[in-house]
């Protein structure tokens, strides 16, 4: 299949329902370059492929027949040099450039329109990454992004790992969904071995990855708040958010859970009894509640969410736009509801309220019914696992070949590994972050926003800059 | 507006009173793994960031995944608590436990030889971060710091947006290539005296990340490290120790010192 073909095939199926879950690159051991898509389709990840000609300098991009595939050309290009022909702008994206790429290119024309380069070094504690911010003082008409700041080269890191070591990598691609990842690579290898963790160990890992969701959705209400000025609403966000990384260090030794998921199931139960979890987290779920209530009946602070940041429900459907972002624009895809894994194949998960609005207040009322279904759900998972006290954790999982594809639904959205193993060793592994897919969004949905809006928008989108610049 | 001033009376004081009363949090905290028998007939290839070196385990390039303690429990164990004078370093190689002989005398050097920069920060510190390549954990951990339960102001330590009026850069991360030329500028903008810490495994040694096309092997190759925090990532409290280690609030720096 020509490259042409299989994206006529991918535009249909797209037109037809199927989702667009990502596009990437493997050079294969004889020089010639293979481009594999994802589609999301119900119950499952669909991998399409198809090689170009060694020596190809180039393809028709896919671009310009679907505009999600914007930044994967530009990465696989940053990578490979391989040209998507047709590709509006092949900016380097992941790979720092030339010196002379860092000159500031404007997009806008206009009367007094300057850029303020923002980053990579910010203020305030958070990770590398440029905003460049074309204005005429107050609007913002264009926002640009540079990632490749902090471009670690971890997808080349993977290559040679055992499939055990590439847990521990799988854990710091996107460090504060660690659970998220390492499940997604997980699936993976279990896909490839045929085994299935152990109901216990796919109740252990539900855990660990609500407390995840919980502890990310309540980073965000963190910075929001203190976006907002409200110290006191910024402390007891804070507050909370502490005691859930407690919480999980207590249960593992770990405050990101890690060293929790293994190839084949976990490698511990909790080291603190699932009634004490229980009793600690019925009372944080009350305290985040009685909060968050009075988060969202604070005016003045729900005036700078209201129709900020807005990204139309079209544009959501259209993009696939994943997490809390897609869900406030009513485009809810939800891996744990429509593509089950682990304990979600029969516990039985709150489907999410439908939200239209797509702005930041939208964002911030799924994450907090997000908050809520974790704790509903870890409810289910303390009464199913005290049933179950002393089952097997692990199953064998040592696969040595073949390649597969493993998801999951992160805080922020679809996580999805690509594996290939071969003789027992990782061949090629290409993790897809939600933040990768979702961050290129930022470009759209300053609409009539201004400067002051900016911290409200980025902390919205609630992503994280390590799982974008792998 | 009232309704947040009751809210905020809700669970009292929950701010720690570390480092006046010890802190039960921070003391069972587990953290790198150090050397309890002779390392030298284990397979290298049991660590996956090459930590177990003669005379033991190298700190430094713990990530804390746990394989040599699963395997090896007799030569293995896990070290307990996040602060005291021992759980940051003031020489890249006091992270090597159990220490190399020569280590004490050169830790006491640079502890004077800090101690004389950092006389006159020791009451107000002004830190600035920058994210050299990390995972994106680290950045939590040092947030937490400006929460309600470690609160570092109260310390006299406060996190500053410009270098020109920071004391201390605290750097996290691998060290990406991207990120060497900003890296730098921040610390060249910093006044003197300044002082810089590679906070978690990852800053320290680049850990699994270590030394590639995209990375240097820590942040030491771009800026002058002065004190070293092992970690992966470092918990909220080991951050804090190191900082107040930093600028001669605490004694410390090395683990020859217990």
């Amino acid at each position: 299949m020509t490259a042409e073909v299989l994206w006529k095939d991918i535009e249909s199926r797209v037109a037809a329902g199927d989702r667009f879950a990502g596009l990437f690159a493997t050079r294969r051991p004889d020089g010639a370059l293979m481009l594999s898509a994802h589609l999301a389709v119900p119950g499952g990840i669909d991998t399409l492929g198809t090689t170009l000609p060694v020596a190809a300098s180039g393809y028709p991009a896919l671009t310009p027949r679907l505009g999600a595939a914007f930044w994967y050309e530009r990465e696989i290009h940053d990578h490979f040099g391989v040209i998507p022909e047709g590709h509006p702008r092949l900016a380097p994206l992941v790979l720092p450039g030339s010196p002379e790429e860092h000159a500031l290119t404007r997009h806008v024309a206009g009367y007094g329109v300057f850029t303020i380069p923002h980053g990579p070094v910010r203020s305030g504690v958070l990770e590398s990454i440029e905003y460049l911010v074309e204005t005429p003082g107050e609007a913002i008409p264009h926002l640009n992004m540079r990632l490749f700041y902090k471009h670690r080269g971890i997808e080349n890191r993977y290559e040679g790992m055992t499939p055990a070591e590439g847990v521990l990598l799988a854990e710091r691609t996107e460090g504060i969904a660690s659970v998220a990842h390492a499940l997604a690579y997980c699936h993976a290898l279990e896909r490839l071995a045929g085994c299935e963790p152990p109901p216990a160990a796919a109740l252990v890992r539900a855990l660990y990855g609500e407390l995840e969701r919980i502890a990310n959705h309540l980073d965000v209400a963190v910075r929001l708040s203190d976006a907002a000025g409200l110290a006191v609403a910024t402390a007891r966000f804070a507050l909370h958010k502490e005691r859930v990384l407690r919480l999980v260090s207590r249960m593992c030794d770990s405050r990101f859970g890690r060293g929790v998921v293994v190839p084949g199931g976990v490698s511990a139960r909790p080291l603190v009894p699932m009634a004490e979890i229980s009793a600690e987290l019925a009372r944080l779920s009350q305290a985040i509640a009685g909060d968050a209530a009075a988060l969202m009946a604070t005016s003045s602070f729900l005036d700078r969410l209201r129709g900020t940041g807005p990204l139309a429900p079209d544009r959501a459907r259209q993009h696939g736009a994943l997490g809390p972002i897609g869900k406030a624009g009513g485009f809810s895809d939800d891996a744990r509801l429509h593509r089950p894994y682990d304990a979600y194949s029969w516990l039985a998960v709150p489907r999410a309220r439908a939200h239209t609005a797509g702005d930041a207040l939208a964002r911030l009322r799924v994450r907090w019914e997000e908050v809520d279904q974790s704790f509903r759900l870890i409810e289910l998972v303390a009464d199913d696992l005290a049933e179950r006290p002393s089952d097997l954790l692990r199953v064998t999982c040592d696969p040595t070949g073949g390649r597969a594809a493993g998801w999951t639904e992160a805080p922020q959205g679809e996580v999805i590994y690509d594996v290939t193993l071969r003789s027992g060793r990782i061949a090629r592994c290409h993790p897809r972050s939600a933040s990768f897919h979702n961050l290129v969004l930022m470009h759209e949905v300053f609409a009539g926003d201004i400067l002051t809006d900016f911290p409200f928008i980025e902390a919205s989108f609630g992503l994280s800059v390590a799982g974008v610049a792998l | 507006m009232s309704l947040w001033v009751l809210r905020g009376l809700r669970d009292g004081v929950v701010t720690t009173r570390w480092p006046r009363r010890p802190d039960e949090y921070a003391d069972s905290w587990r953290g790198p793994v150090r050397a309890v028998g002779p390392v030298g007939s284990v397979d290298p290839a049991l660590c996956p960031t090459g930590a177990i070196r003669e005379p033991g385990v190298d700190q430094g390039r713990c990530i804390l995944c746990g394989r040599c303690v699963a395997e090896r429990p007799d030569l293995f164990a896990w070290s307990r608590g996040a602060t005291g004078p021992t759980a940051a370093a003031l020489r890249r190689e006091a992270l090597v436990v159990p220490k190399v002989p020569e280590t004490d005398e050169a830790v006491a050097a640079a502890r004077v030889r800090l101690a004389a920069r950092t006389a006159a920060l020791r009451r107000s510190v002004h830190v600035r971060h920058v994210d050299a390549g990390s995972d994106g954990s680290e950045e939590w951990e040092i947030q937490a710091l400006l929460g309600p339960v470690y609160d570092i102001g109260r310390l006299g330590v406060f996190f500053t947006a410009s270098p020109r009026h920071a004391d201390v850069l605290l750097v996290t991360g691998v060290g990406a290539r991207g990120m060497a030329a900003s890296l730098r500028a921040t610390y060249e903008a910093m006044p003197d005296p300044r002082v810089v810490i590679a906070a978690g495994t990852d800053a320290v040694s680049g850990g699994l990340l270590s030394d590639s096309d995209q990375t240097t092997a820590g942040v030491a190759a771009t800026v002058p490290v002065d004190v070293w925090l092992a970690g992966s990532p470092p918990p909220p409290f080991g951050i804090l120790n190191a900082l107040l280690i930093a600028v001669g609030q605490l004694a410390g720096g090395g683990k020859g010192a217990r």
